[in-house]
């Protein structure tokens, strides 16, 4: 049984596993990693409860291949990890990728390189996040800066993996996995849940990878044993799923639609929140745990008389363009702290195109930003 | 070079995708030998248990072989694709999941994934195509690859020991275990039969000639028909290789069903267990 409607007091590794049981997630395989630990522990003992499966790997290689073989078997599937964990995955998620499985990975960041800070917080991993397994594609981001939202953005990744068939990465931190706070679980026939489309022509009619129509970009997928003959193939493969070779011509087309899927919905994937940016002349532009402390300093700035207003990015890949350039054709700095050594802002500062000052508030070593460090950016960037 | 006609033999037609043939391996390889030893099991066994298969493959020319065959399957990654299964098998416990590794993708790169699988008993049947070295990358050493045989990556001998993949196995869990060569179709096609039918890990090496390089590099031996030859003559049935000493057992290919045993709890059976007890008491 899922979680009852009301408010619950949880952790963000707890709310990741309530947010999937009710997204309909029925498989997880992962292996124990601080951070993210409390997500395998809890799976393990409520998956069973709804009739999913839970497996210990025996290393992150094999975690997400298994969750990419239960997706194929026809289930909801995630795994979650951090640090170390998530470079050994970058391997298993471009096969998801070119394969087109639907999964959800939650990455807890700790800090690195390596086995690094592992016990404190960082945003080191962004960049990885979007660009970490090896050729082209595209990838889908979301980064939750409350346990709310670990538990709301649960559920969407589950819902985008399913619509687009792709991976879906939830960047949380070791500060929103393991702070309680509460969590507002609304009745289960208000929460959204998307199936997966299976086909509706016969196996002699089906071609896996041919939309129906122009414009269209994701196909329906069967499940081993319902009678389609898959090919789960990771060579380049052209619609009919056969690999290809050299044929230049149809890579060039399976590459395309992989990015074009994602990146062609940018507006419908992206997901942000808007405060007090209506009259803002300096903007915060945010997200993740940075996103709360930033929030913090920028009201302080309003006491001060500061026309501050901050862009929580939820959505960080794809990266809405659109948004910033609004953003930023609108104030005369933009300020944006990280816990990594500035990532994010070079995303910020190709899309603002020059339109306003973008300074890059770093800090790494396992602290959030004190909201007197990002108040002083403000104050800087203000005057 | 090829025609129609080419694809008209009756396993091609019953069993095959021939849209995508004829198939990428070299004039002489073993591997259509491991085609047709599991297509002709299939044939035996009956198309029930046919329609309820699934294949899972690695990287490597071994990799390709299930990709052939007009059944669900996945080209996994390089040395995954046990960890794939695992997850199908117990998604879907009413599948026969066959996996085909070589032998660099399932004791190299795989090696952890390959004791894990065994060692959770997880009822798959693995066929463990060995060719002694990494054909697909060109002829490098592999961890079959005989002691002081020169590959492109041993130019000056291979000085490391080989796994003997029965005894890693037996350690590790697994529960029905056989080798064979390809000079042994009979013998090898009936193993493939059991352990389908065994539940639990079972796996099957079958070693098989890789004219191209194991042919020309380690044995001197370009022409398969002399590779043939060489399996048989240096295959030791299992019954006698235990009267043999160690010396005499140097170079030797020891063949055989190695193990079978029922007494190990299969792994999916245990899950579905524990979702059970979980359902029933709404917790611990």
């Amino acid at each position: 049984m899922s979680l009852e409607p009301g408010v619950h007091l949880m952790q963000g590794d707890e709310a990741v596993v309530e947010g999937a049981i009710i997204a309909g997630c029925r498989f997880f395989a992962g292996y124990p990693i601080t951070p993210a630990t409390e997500i395998a522990e809890r799976m393990s003992y409520r998956l069973p409860q709804v009739g999913g499966i839970f497996i210990q790997m025996e290393d992150e290689l094999g975690s997400i291949l298994a969750v990419i073989g239960a997706s194929w078997g026809g289930r909801k599937s995630m795994t979650a990890t951090s640090g170390p964990g998530f470079s050994l995955m970058q391997e298993g998620l471009g096969y998801a990728i070119i394969t087109e499985t639907p999964l959800v990975l939650v990455n807890v960041q700790r800090g690195g390189p390596s086995t690094g800070l592992v016990t404190l917080p960082s945003q080191g991993d962004v960049m990885q996040a979007r660009w970490g397994s090896h050729g082209d594609y595209a990838s889908i981001v979301l980064a939750p800066s409350s346990v709310q939202e670990v538990f709301d953005l649960t559920i969407k990744a589950f819902n985008l993996s399913e619509t687009y068939r792709n991976p879906v990465i939830i960047l949380a931190d070791e500060v929103i996995a393991h702070v309680r706070e509460p969590v507002k679980v609304p009745p289960l026939e208000e929460i959204e849940v998307v199936e997966r489309k299976k086909p509706d022509v016969p196996p002699e009619q089906y071609i896996p990878y041919l939309p129906k129509k122009p414009g269209e970009w994701v196909t329906p997928m069967p499940a081993f044993g319902d009678g389609y003959n898959v090919l789960v193939e990771s060579v380049m493969h052209d619609e009919f799923g056969h690999r290809i070779g050299t044929d230049h011509a149809a890579a060039n087309r399976t590459i395309r639609r992989l990015w074009y899927k994602i990146e062609k919905n940018v507006d419908k994937i992206s997901m942000y929140e808007e405060y007090m940016l209506d009259d803002a002349e300096v903007a915060v532009i945010s997200y993740g745990s940075s996103a709360r402390t930033s929030l913090r300093a920028v009201r302080e700035a309003r006491k001060l008389g500061i026309k501050a207003g901050m862009l929580k990015l939820i959505t960080l890949w794809p990266f809405y363009d659109k948004k910033v350039q609004e953003v930023a054709s609108q104030v005369k700095a933009i300020v944006v702290p990280e816990m990594n050594m500035g990532k994010m802002v070079r995303e910020v500062e190709r899309a603002s195109k020059g339109m306003a000052e973008v300074m890059s508030l770093t800090k790494v070593g396992g602290l959030l930003h004190h909201p007197d460090e990002v108040l002083a950016a403000i104050k800087r960037v203000a005057r | 070079m090829f025609s129609e006609r080419d694809f008209e033999h009756y396993l091609a037609k019953k069993y095959m995708r021939t849209e995508i043939m004829p198939h990428a391996f070299c004039p002489g390889c073993g591997l259509g030998i491991i085609e047709r030893m599991i297509l002709m099991a299939f044939e035996e066994l009956g198309e029930e248990e046919w329609k309820r298969t699934a294949f899972v493959s690695g990287i490597g020319c071994s990799g390709w072989v299930p990709l052939y065959f007009r059944r669900d399957a996945a080209h996994t990654l390089h040395g995954r694709a046990l960890a794939f299964a695992t997850a199908l098998k117990l998604s879907k416990p009413d599948l026969n999941v066959i996996v085909v590794m070589g032998d660099g993708d399932s004791m190299g790169i795989g090696g952890n994934h390959l004791i894990h699988a065994a060692r959770r008993n997880v009822d798959l049947t693995a066929i463990i195509a060995t060719n002694m070295l990494y054909s697909l990358t060109g002829g490098q050493m592999s961890p079959t690859t005989p002691q002081g045989a020169r590959t492109n990556t041993t130019p000056y001998g291979n000085i490391e020991p080989n796994f003997d993949l029965m005894k890693l196995l037996e350690a590790a869990g697994a529960t029905y275990l056989a080798r064979w060569t390809t000079y042994h179709f009979v013998q090898a096609k009936n193993s493939i039969k059991k352990a389908i039918k065994h539940k639990g890990f079972a796996a099957i090496e079958i070693v098989f000639q890789c004219p191209t390089y194991a042919g020309r590099y380690i044995l001197g031996k370009p022409d398969p028909r002399d590779m043939m030859d060489w399996f048989k003559e240096v295959s030791v049935p299992l019954g006698k290789a235990k009267t043999m000493s160690p010396e005499e057992l140097q170079g030797k290919i020891v063949v055989g069903e190695f193990l079978h045993r029922t007494d190990r709890p299969e792994y999916t059976e245990q899950v579905y267990k524990i979702i059970e007890k979980a359902q029933k008491k709404g917790g611990r």
